[in-house]
């Protein structure tokens, strides 16, 4: 079992850290009722939250579920089938360390690696395009929010090598949390935006949201001060029954973000619809190459032969995974029966375990979910 | 994925600047970053990227929960290993 728990819950500045739990304590029951949840987006977010131990800080009213916050995870098999297929086909594949293990129809990158295709990790989209400069044919098989996107359209508007092009799996993070707020039987009362991508957007992207939902968002940076302090924004809004955006993390963002990366963005990609894994269709969740950008789409420049992956059935196991519902935020790893027996990150069946973003994989390092509800139980 | 890192600035030349984090020096690209910046900065940056200058009196609260993963975190710590895959993606040391 290499599970072990998150660090000791230590607070770089215990006074502070002492009055926001208590604050978020104090708020949360003036509520009245439980449990109230919230979602956040944003593997990162989770980390956090995993690895301080910081649900033992929260009050036992409050429920902060992990939404569809992990890019990789949502990476859907036809996504993943495409570059399988181009890696098949002799293309040589450059990619992000976990999108290797994420399965598609008939095994992932890492499969097709072991048979003898060139696939290449890389830690950015730049690397990437370094390897294209020998004339070979290279594609990026890119993932990642608007946050990384926008470093795949900066590469591309400088002028990249005519062997380089790019498999977009880039998904746009605002139109999921309208699924998600729309699922029959969703309890999600607030969200919590994630920081970073907020600095690109800016946290005027989330007021249609808020005016269409009337569910307050309110965006909140990484540490756990920081996240411990937009919950309690959070619960404020919700206490006042007012939906609005709030901006818990003015250090790196502002209304209107990054206007050069944005700008950047929409020069290169445009938004489609389609499926996110295990979720739904999502309308305008992807990011797409726009036509003026053809010659770098990998979609464009090969035929891609799918079909022949789709002639495998998926493992057994495929069929158990939970990874669909616990990315909607409407299932925990606790209620998979494959979580850390049959699913682990050495043998992963869903993606949430094999993405360094994905709730399975945070829950399974970091001990997860110091439940305060379950250790009093337990007392 | 969405971590990034924060850095200082030592240098600029064109889109790029030298980057120090933690000691280590490495090339950044400048060409999304919404306010000029100068040597002396800190800058967050995300898979190569600077993405957001870091106002001076921000700065030490940024770099606390970088000083934890990088100081004290164990070697196959999740998201120290994220911090770490985002130093990999700036450019190599110089």
């Amino acid at each position: 079992m290499s599970a072990r728990p998150g660090s000791k819950l230590e607070f770089r500045d215990p006074v502070r850290g002492a009055a926001l739990t208590e604050a978020l304590a104090t708020r949360a029951r003036g509520l009245g009722r439980a449990p109230v949840s919230v979602m956040h987006v944003c593997g990162s977010h989770e980390q956090a939250i995993a690895r301080f131990g910081l649900r033992a800080a929260f009050p036992p009213e409050l429920d902060v579920i992990m939404g569809p916050g992990c890019p990789v995870c949502v990476t859907d098999v036809p996504e993943v089938d495409e570059a399988v297929a181009l890696a098949r086909q002799g293309v040589r594949i450059a990619t992000y360390g976990d999108m290797m293990r994420v399965p598609g129809s008939s095994g992932s990158l890492a499969d097709e690696r072991a048979r003898g295709a060139r696939v290449d990790v890389v830690y950015g989209v730049a690397q990437a395009a370094e390897l294209a400069r020998t004339g070979e044919q290279v594609v990026f098989f890119a993932s990642g929010f608007e946050t990384t996107a926008v470093a795949t359209a900066a590469v591309l508007l400088a002028d990249p090598p005519p062997s380089f092009s790019v498999l977009s799996a880039h998904k746009y993070i605002p139109p999921v949390m309208e699924i998600v707020a729309e699922m029959p039987g969703s309890k999600i009362e607030g969200f919590l935006a994630a920081g970073h991508a907020a600095t690109i957007t800016g946290y005027g992207v989330f007021e249609r949201f808020v005016a269409r939902h009337r569910v307050p968002v309110v965006v909140a940076g990484f540490e756990p001060l920081d996240i411990l302090a937009g919950l309690v924004r959070l619960v404020e809004l919700i206490a006042t029954g007012e939906p609005r955006v709030d901006n818990a993390f003015p250090r790196c963002v502002n209304r209107d973000g990054n206007l050069p990366a944005q700008a950047r963005l929409w020069k290169v990609f445009e938004l489609q619809g389609g499926r996110w894994r295990g979720i739904a269709h999502v309308p305008n969740g992807n990011l797409r190459l726009r036509d003026e950008f053809a010659a770098w789409d990998a979609r464009k420049r090969f035929a891609i032969d799918v079909a022949a992956l789709w002639d495998h059935a998926p493992p057994a196991l495929v069929s158990q995974c939970q990874c669909g519902d616990i990315m909607a935020g409407i299932a925990s790893p606790h209620d998979c029966a494959l979580f850390g027996r049959d699913c682990t990150p050495d043998a992963p069946v869903g993606a949430c375990m094999v993405s360094s973003e994905g709730t399975c994989k945070i829950w399974h390092q970091y001990g997860g979910h110091p439940d305060l509800r379950q250790v009093r139980r337990r007392a | 994925m969405c971590l990034g890192v924060p850095g200082r600035v030592i240098s600029i030349d064109g889109d790029i600047a030298l980057v120090d984090f933690w000691g280590v020096t490495k090339p950044v690209r400048l060409d999304v970053i919404d306010t000029p910046v100068v040597p002396g900065d800190y800058v967050l940056n995300h898979v190569g990227f600077a993405i957001r200058r870091i106002p001076a009196d921000d700065v030490a609260e940024t770099l606390a929960l970088y000083d934890e993963l990088l100081r004290r975190a164990s070697a196959d710590d999740l998201m120290a290993a994220d911090v770490r895959g985002e130093l990999d993606a700036a450019g190599k040391s110089s």
